[in-house]
């Protein structure tokens, strides 16, 4: 289909204020009147906070407050405290004081005596299933959470029996906390005719976002305000409301842009309640910025997996069977919900014609974990990908053809229910990059080169869900004729904000200069859609801005009926007006025109009446327009009966040197299936973006807790090593396959997720290529076990240790 | 465990210091005798200022100080580098590059671009050491408690030392340090009271010798120059550093080699290994079974094998004895004008 604005670049309104400064994030706001706070953060691992002895701290110049978990309320279950007086790992937040200056807040923090009671720590997800292994917190030795329920520790221990049942190396499998299963795994392990049984480990990293998360709260006439840094926008706010003890409506929410988030900040998180609680106390507007060393600690991490995989084949190469057991390492809160993303990936894109999944998710008492782009499913595609590269080598068949063979297709099932996915392209993905990269040929001449490197290639694959439904749009047209485009969604960088908003425009055939979008502040009025998370937005904002250009669509043609005459259906939208078709000018009104009318009669038109489908949030959002034009609000009642996913395929060549272990990533190309281009520039940037990400992942991250003391080893940015501009190749390439999604109606899903997993995974297997096939079965691979590996010398680490720095 | 500072990321107060000349420099070092700290590009400094894990009370700033900028010929055919001369300044300096680009190369290999525009010579000579146990500020022997946490069972301990380990197994960081070695450099000292000059291989002090610092210098001295000798410009010369990263990355192993040859045969050799040892370690035993020798395959084959001898591995480390000897080789097979 032809559209006007969908699959065309275009300029973010918010870009010119991003590469000249002048965008402000939550560190950037100042109130009169606003101090400073900083927070006391746990020394130790596990410890209890015997006594506080704030007297010297608390009469320093400047000092103007303190409060302690005794002054926030205490979160139920498992999940994370604002403050404790049990930290349960090093960095946990005890305390906060505020003070004219940030200095002397710091000042006053370093003055405090305070009395721990150490207690006994775990750091070992496997190591804490040991019968009489210290708990990580004092309720329980783990968490499962299961997608967006309250989550409550328990104890679940193993038996000495399942440990000694198997070989070193090898994955105990003891009761699990959660398993499904689809068909019967001993029927597809007997129709196989090669069987692989491999234990492996995914360290996993922490997500370093570049802005260090940042907070502001004032209180103003009953109401608190906060600044904040997030990734979603009207999502947070019944979060944080709970957080504050407030209701929805007593809150304003302020997020105009964020720094990275990557899934961290995704949802609003309890130390976004510390300036406000303190700024109730001292009654001051506080500021809380996060240092670098405390975004390490309380941005979260990616949780890790000690993991174990049997995998039948044909000696065609296609998979029969997957056992998989997962222990995932819940950190020591609740965590997040990798077990079911990984499983689901798993099931889906190998198609196991018998799967099952077992697992357990115990508690560590290492920062806290969350979601991170492909939580669960990017874990499992760096472990699994090079496992079909293994059994492809063991069946003489090619990498591409085992990936095609175990392709997943349109309507095949994932989850324990089987539901049918929508639309997935895997094949064509995978076919249409291996042309692009001319794959073949570049196998021909992998190799050892002339200076005694190794050139090789790796493919890699990932999946995810890629959109939700049943949320909100709105929009208004105001008498000049242009087009106010609320939306809820927030700004974590990717533009699709600004892109989804663009289906509203093209529904209602305006020109995109006519657009005015209204976002960042809750005061803007701002319907209620999930959080930017998930690869879900392009999909779920695409869909209620549909909805509400759809309402607005209606309701002009309605008003132009009855002014003009005839049905509604007689009038079509076009470049500002809405005309009665095959009529001349006559028979037109501008759509400045209409909303003037839309005031006059109001009731619907105008937003003085809700569609009673609408979400609560979003009938207070609607207050800020109603009255001021034509008002289009609905609820996106699409039908999605079925699961949308998105896949993508990476390809990489690189150069590694086994004398150093060196790696030079030569080229790189991704290959999105995210339905209809809505963005490509943006595709694009999400494409490479998260390639490098994924390198990262891959090979130069580290992620490690000492065992004496719990201290992380990898907090700054020089010890966790991201990868870096001179560490990526300065072009990488990008395609799509750009085939619609039927469930949404322009066709688009989101992306952002499986675009890191696939780059990830490739530069895995091309690292083991280089080596010949030496399969690590440890994620990253670093330098230290490529020189290792290479040179014939075994690694350091053993087979299942998670922290080897 | 020690306590840690409670407050992390945010500096203490201090007097800032900016010292128009170099003699006023020295004149406040010397009144405040262990109290003051030096800073020129401040990369290393300002981690452990944020970390509170060192409190000067008095900082003194050199970057005011004309006279430690620049390098300058000598007449026997060397330079003189000024300490506060930058890492990209040095890189790209064409006298270095002609004569020494052992060091240019190694100064290119420092950091990040970024941090080569403002990190000078000077501080990446006398940076300390990145321990990660010792950076978090941890009573460790070096920080002047009476434990090691790197050197245990459990340590985690992949880029600490295989040579030197005396209570303290901390590595040495400085890519240049590892080439001015090779390069018989001299360090080029001074306090209020005088100058005194120390071969670069002094100049890097062991645990065994000062489990304290990292270099001979004492609190109240400034390191104003380093002087390259004539007797190595342009010599053939081979510089390889590896890391888990291209840039913002210290070496897990490093080599610098400077070979002077006259005919086919070695008539003067300096290599030296960086980052498995607390100072740059220079293999004197290998360097004396070259001289005097042909560089052949079989020759390099069999020194390259011993280039890992009398290493002492700990729980992660390793694979630095293969790195070495695989270094050692192409550093021979690649040494160039």
């Amino acid at each position: 289909m032809a559209y006007k604005l969908i699959g065309k670049n275009f300029t973010p309104p918010d870009v010119r204020a991003k590469v000249t400064g002048k965008a402000r994030y939550a560190e950037d706001f100042r109130l009169d009147g606003m101090v400073f706070c900083k927070m006391l953060s746990s020394p130790y691992p596990h410890a209890r906070v015997v006594d506080i002895d704030a007297s010297e701290a608390l009469s320093m110049p400047g000092v103007l407050g303190m409060i302690t978990a005794d002054d926030v309320p205490a979160q139920n279950g498992a999940h994370e405290q604002i403050l404790s007086n049990e930290p349960l790992h090093v960095g946990a937040p005890i305390l906060a004081i505020a003070a004219e200056t940030e200095e002397q807040a710091a000042d006053a923090v370093d003055k405090l005596n305070i009395s721990y009671e150490q207690l006994p720590f775990q750091l070992d997800p496997l190591e804490a299933l040991r019968p009489g292994s210290a708990p990580a917190r004092s309720d329980g030795n783990a968490t499962l959470l299961e997608y967006r329920q309250p989550a409550a520790a328990s104890y679940h221990y193993w038996s000495e029996e399942d440990f000694n049942a198997v070989s070193e190396g090898e994955l105990p499998q003891g009761a699990s906390m959660k398993d499904w299963a689809v068909g019967d795994i001993e029927t597809g392990f007997a129709e196989s005719d090669y069987i692989m049984d491999e234990s492996f480990v995914v360290a996993a990293n922490s997500h370093h976002s570049m802005e260090p998360r940042s907070t502001l709260a004032t209180w103003e006439a009953g109401k608190c305000h906060v600044y904040g840094s997030t990734q979603s926008q009207a999502w947070v706010n019944a979060g944080l409301a709970q957080y504050l003890g407030i209701e929805q409506q007593d809150l304003v929410y302020i997020a105009p842009f964020c720094g990275g988030g990557f899934g961290s900040k995704g949802s609003a998180y309890p130390s976004m309640a510390i300036p406000a609680y303190l700024s109730k106390k001292i009654n001051r507007p506080v500021m809380h910025r996060f240092t670098r060393t405390e975004e390490y600690y309380l941005g979260r991490a990616r949780s890790s997996f000690q993991a174990r995989a049997k995998i039948g084949f044909t000696n065609e190469g296609k998979i029969k069977a997957i056992d998989l057991y997962l222990i995932k390492d819940a950190g020591p809160n609740e965590g997040f919900s990798d077990i079911d993303g990984a499983s689901a990936c798993v099931n889906l894109i190998y198609s196991p014609d018998h799967f099952r999944l077992r697992a357990v998710s115990p508690n560590t008492n290492t920062p806290p974990r969350g979601p991170q782009r492909g939580p669960g499913h990017n874990q499992m595609v760096v472990s699994f990908e090079p496992l079909l590269d293994k059994a492809a080598a063991h069946l003489g068949i090619s990498r591409l053809a085992i990936r095609k063979i175990n392709a997943a297709q349109t309507g095949s099932g994932v989850g324990p229910n089987q539901t049918e996915i929508s639309s997935l392209y895997q094949l064509e993905a995978l076919e249409k990059g291996a042309i692009e990269f001319d794959l073949a040929e570049r196998e021909a001449v992998s190799g050892p080169t002339e200076d005694g490197k190794v050139r090789a290639v790796g493919v890699g694959q990932a999946y995810h869900p890629a959109g939700f439904n049943g949320f909100d749009g709105m929009l208004r047209i105001d008498t000049e004729g242009k087009v106010h485009i609320h939306t809820g969604v927030g700004n974590l960088g990717t533009y699709s904000y600004a892109g989804t908003a663009r289906v509203a425009a093209e529904v209602l055939g305006v020109d995109w200069n006519d657009v005015i979008i209204h976002r960042g502040d809750s005061r803007e009025g701002l319907p209620l859609i999930i959080g930017q998370f998930g690869s879900n937005t392009s999909f779920t904002a695409s869909r209620t801005h549909f909805a509400a250009g759809t309402d607005a669509a209606d309701k002009i043609k309605e008003i132009a009926a009855i002014d003009l005459g005839g049905e509604a259906s007689d009038y079509t939208l076009a470049n500002g007006q809405v005309s009665r078709n095959g009529s001349g000018n006559d028979q037109s009104l501008s759509l400045g025109e209409v909303a003037a009318r839309a005031i006059e009669i109001g009731g619907k038109y105008s937003g003085q009446v809700a569609p009673e489908n609408i979400l609560p949030p979003t009938v207070a959002a609607l207050k800020a327009v109603e009255g001021l034009g034509l008002v289009g609000i609905a609820n996106d009642a699409l039908s999605k009966e079925q699961e949308v996913g998105a896949y993508a395929a990476g390809f990489v060549e690189i150069e590694l040197d086994p004398k150093t272990g060196q790696i030079e990533i030569l080229d790189y190309l991704g290959v999105a299936d995210c339905g209809t281009v809505m963005h490509p520039q943006s595709l694009a940037t999400q494409i490479k973006g998260a390639a490098v990400m994924g390198f990262g992942m891959a090979v130069t991250e580290g992620i490690a807790y000492d065992p004496q003391n719990g201290l992380a080893a990898n907090v700054g940015l020089y010890q966790a090593k991201p990868p870096s501009y001179l560490d990526v190749p300065s072009v990488m390439r990008a395609d799509a396959l750009n085939l619609p999604d039927p469930q949404n109606p322009v066709g688009i899903k989101g992306i952002g997720e499986p675009v890191l997993g696939c780059a990830a995974s490739a530069l895995i297997c091309a690292v083991s290529e280089a080596l010949g096939g030496y399969y690590f079965k440890r994620t990253p691979v670093r330098t230290d076990m490529i020189v290792n590996a290479a040179a014939g010398m075994k690694l350091s680490q053993s087979p299942l240790q998670k922290h080897s720095q | 465990m020690a306590r840690i500072s409670n407050a992390r990321d945010m500096m203490p107060r201090f007097d800032l210091v900016q010292a128009a000349d170099l003699q006023s420099a020295l004149d406040i070092l010397a009144a405040h005798e262990n109290a003051a700290w030096v800073i020129g590009g401040g990369q290393d400094s300002f981690d452990w200022f944020k970390d509170r894990a060192k409190q000067p009370e008095v900082v003194v700033d050199l970057n005011a100080v004309e006279e430690l900028r620049g390098v300058r010929e000598q007449e026997d055919g060397g330079l003189e580098i000024g300490s506060l001369t930058t890492l990209a300044e040095l890189q790209d300096d064409p006298m270095v590059n002609e004569r020494f680009s052992l060091l240019s190369s190694a100064a290119g290999r420092v950091a990040s671009p970024q941090i080569r525009n403002v990190g000078t010579l000077g501080g990446n000579l006398c940076q300390d050491t990145r321990c990660w146990y010792y950076r978090q500020g941890l009573n460790c022997y070096r920080a002047g408690g009476n434990t090691c946490y790197a050197n245990t069972p459990e340590g985690l301990n992949r880029e600490h030392c295989v040579y030197g380990a005396s209570r303290c197994v901390a590595v040495s960081p400085s890519d240049t340090a590892t080439a001015l070695v090779a390069l018989d450099a001299v360090m080029l000292v001074q306090s209020a009271t005088g100058r005194r000059e120390i071969p670069a291989r002094e100049f890097f002090v062991g645990p065994s010798q000062n489990i304290r610092g990292m270099t001979a210098l004492d609190p109240a001295e400034v390191l104003v120059a380093v002087r390259l000798p004539g007797q190595w410009a342009g010599a053939k010369f081979y510089f390889e550093k590896v890391a888990d990263r291209n840039t913002w990355d210290f070496a897990l192993v490093s080599v610098a080699a400077a070979v002077k040859e006259s005919g086919n045969t070695v008539e003067d050799i300096r290599l030296v290994f960086g980052a498995v040892e607390c100072v740059p370690r220079r293999l004197d035993v290998i360097e004396q079974r070259l001289k005097g020798n042909e560089l052949t395959e079989q020759l390099i084959s069999e020194v390259a094998a011993s280039a890992s001898d009398g290493a002492v591995t700990l729980n992660y480390n390793h694979f630095k004895l293969p790195l070495m000897q695989n270094l050692l080789q192409r550093a021979l097979h690649r040494v160039e004008s």
